[in-house]
């Protein structure tokens, strides 16, 4: 069946998966359904201690068997060490077919690998996932079907019951003996436990993992007591020097300053553009120095912004510790900057992921966004973007609050060099739509700008101002022009994994890779 | 032309080629290993065996690691993997000469 982004979705995945084709962005709004709700166990008695000596006797006190579903946040990033300690000891315990639901899955978690390959692992539901992992799906190890889901998805398929975590593994940099973690005052901080709350309310058993034992009661706790089964102190949560690197130097690449020029250019010419304006970044070279550029501008014209949201970084910081910015609110933190601010500077406010990008939810803060700068591998002549597939046909991204993000700001802008090395990033049709072009507004190039045409109303904006617009198609036109036209991948049959999203529907389907022939 | 002996040219440098040629038997054998294959493989075969026939070369082994090249860095390398296999390094064609 071909879905409201022209993806043909096999009839055998709708089957397999109860799921429907994606039907547009806001096809669910106002849409009606009941919360699920997790298996509790009462803590009556006083005298109970919460702490365990060991994963092993967490995994043991948790009654983990097989073909649970088992979950973790990737607060630690590149420097996360849980997801491997966890996985070895159950590996070591013989329990198989366990599906893992992750917020999100990185390089770091390579070595949990052999355990797909071996039936530990038969599905894995992330945001995304890295390296060998991504080789592993594509190359159709893992049993089941992968499913990528955004940070905003991941919360719905949890609340609503489409994934039911029976134990939520949550590396905590700081904990007391009850169960209340902190982010932040330990060895290993990350600023944030926002992907995680969700996993706490929901699971069935929680158990908080942490290298830094603190007091009774360490408070104010990102995740509750009231939420945590057991307590393990272990050797070392992660690795600080990945979890947090220091700030990235501004870039000084001329390509990607043009395009961050472009970008405040653009911003600044829309009528969103104004004081209390909201606005998230992402962490890639060029939108560090759209805020950078962009906070130059608004200190001149004294316009402050209201709200910035999103994966944080020291840019960011920076403009709120100068009275630039009234209030960031937080669920990831990128750099040692973002951390220092959250701890330090009370206008910087840690949120769950819910109430970051929840679609099912009452409201969340991606739908107050005015501008959302964001980043892509591929974008088609219908603006619909891939974060997740590599060119090559390998799965090697997030996709993180992508999709969340564009379709809640008012002004959705995608920035990415025309070419990268020989590979074009607009093309005709993407390898895998991640989100969907009805929600991305604009798109800055080293060669041109085009607008959405759907956005009649910024193209009116920007009749007078001098920058360098051209059609969508213009631009794959230029980029076809310098390297060619590029064939699509040749994939296998097999579907390996679905692109939920963010409303639970099918976007897209990742095939397996395959050998690539040369056909006449 | 002949392929005399072997030669290489070009580099594994991102968006570089690297062309290796020896002196084959009796036809053109090619072996392509490329990071954009699977979109440019096509392509790339293409604009090998055409600059070859363009040289008159019909017997050699040529070898390509290809790093995303365009089309002109190809032909490039190939075009010096060629001379340099006739050891001829002075007075090149260059700019278009060869057809």
């Amino acid at each position: 069946m071909i879905n409201a982004v022209g993806r043909e979705i096999p009839e055998e995945v709708l089957q397999a998966t109860g799921k429907e084709v994606f039907q547009g962005a806001y096809a669910f709004d106002n849409y009606e359904y009941t919360k699920a709700a997790p298996k509790a166990r009462t803590m009556m008695d006083p005298k109970r201690s919460k702490m365990v000596k060991d994963i092993r006797e967490a995994l043991t006190k948790c009654e983990i068997k097989d073909n649970m579903v088992i979950s973790f946040h990737h607060h630690f990033r590149e420097g996360d060490y849980v997801v491997n300690m966890v996985m070895e000891e159950i590996h070591n315990m013989g329990v198989k077919g366990l599906t893992i639901c992750a917020s999100s899955l990185g390089k770091a978690n390579d070595p949990i690998v052999p355990y797909i390959e071996d039936g530990t692992i038969v599905g894995i539901q992330s945001s995304g996932v890295r390296g060998k992992i991504g080789e592993a799906i594509s190359t159709g190890k893992l049993q089941n079907l992968a499913i990528m889901r955004s940070h905003g998805g991941r919360v719905r398929a949890i609340e609503s019951g489409e994934v039911h975590i029976d134990i939520a593994f949550i590396g905590t940099p700081t904990c007391d003996e009850y169960g209340n973690m902190r982010a932040n005052g330990g060895k290993s901080d990350c600023g944030v436990l926002s992907y995680a709350m969700v996993d706490a309310q929901y699971a069935d058993k929680v158990v908080a993992i942490t290298d830094c034992l603190v007091p009774f009661p360490n408070i104010p706790a990102s995740i509750s007591m009231t939420q945590v089964d057991y307590v393990c102190v272990v050797d070392e949560i992660g690795n600080p020097a990945k979890i947090a690197t220091g700030a990235a130097k501004p870039t000084t690449d001329v390509r990607k300053i043009m395009m961050a020029d472009y970008c405040t250019q653009f911003v600044i010419h829309t009528p969103y553009f104004k004081e209390g304006f909201s606005y998230q970044t992402g962490v890639g070279g060029a939108s560090i120095a759209s805020t950078i550029s962009l906070g130059k501008i608004m200190e001149e014209r004294g316009i402050h912004m209201g709200l910035g949201l999103g994966g944080i970084t020291t840019p960011m910081c920076n403009l709120l510790a100068k009275g630039l910015i009234h209030k960031i609110v937080d669920t990831q933190d990128f750099d040692m900057g973002a951390i220092e601010s959250i701890k330090s500077n009370p206008n910087h406010i840690e949120i769950s992921a819910s109430e970051y990008a929840d679609p099912f939810n009452k409201g969340a803060y991606v739908n107050k966004l005015d501008f959302v700068i964001l980043a892509s591998l591929e974008v088609d002549v219908n603006f619909n973007c891939n974060v997740v597939v590599g060119s090559d046909g390998m799965i090697t991204g997030a996709q993180g609050g992508h999709p969340d993000t564009a379709a809640g700001a008012k002004c959705t802008i995608v920035i990415a060099p025309l070419l990268q090395g020989r590979i074009p990033a607009i093309c005709t049709h993407v390898t895998t739509v991640t989100t969907p072009g009805e929600t991305v507004d604009v798109v800055i190039t080293d060669y041109g700008i085009a607008i959405n045409p759907r956005r009649q109303d910024l193209i009116a904006c920007m009749k007078d101002v001098k920058l360098p617009f051209c059609t969508i198609e213009e631009l794959r036109d230029k980029a076809y022009a310098i390297v060619g036209e590029p064939d699509p991948v040749q994939f296998g049959e097999r579907v390996v994994g679905i692109i939920e999203s963010r409303d639970g529907t099918v976007l897209d389907v990742v095939r397996e890779i395959k050998e690539y022939e040369f056909v006449e | 032309m002949e392929i005399k002996k072997a030669a290489m040219a070009g580099t594994l440098e991102s968006s570089d080629a690297q062309v290796t040629i020896e002196p084959g038997n009796g036809m053109i054998e090619l072996s392509i290993e490329s990071s954009v294959i699977h979109q440019f493989g096509k392509q790339i075969r293409a604009i090998i065996l055409d600059t070859l026939k363009r040289l008159e070369v019909e017997n050699a082994k040529v070898t390509v690691v290809d790093k995303g090249a365009l089309d002109c860095t190809l032909k490039a390398r190939v075009e010096c993997a060629v001379y340099r296999s006739n050891d001829i390094t002075e007075n090149l064609p260059w700019g278009g000469v060869i057809r």
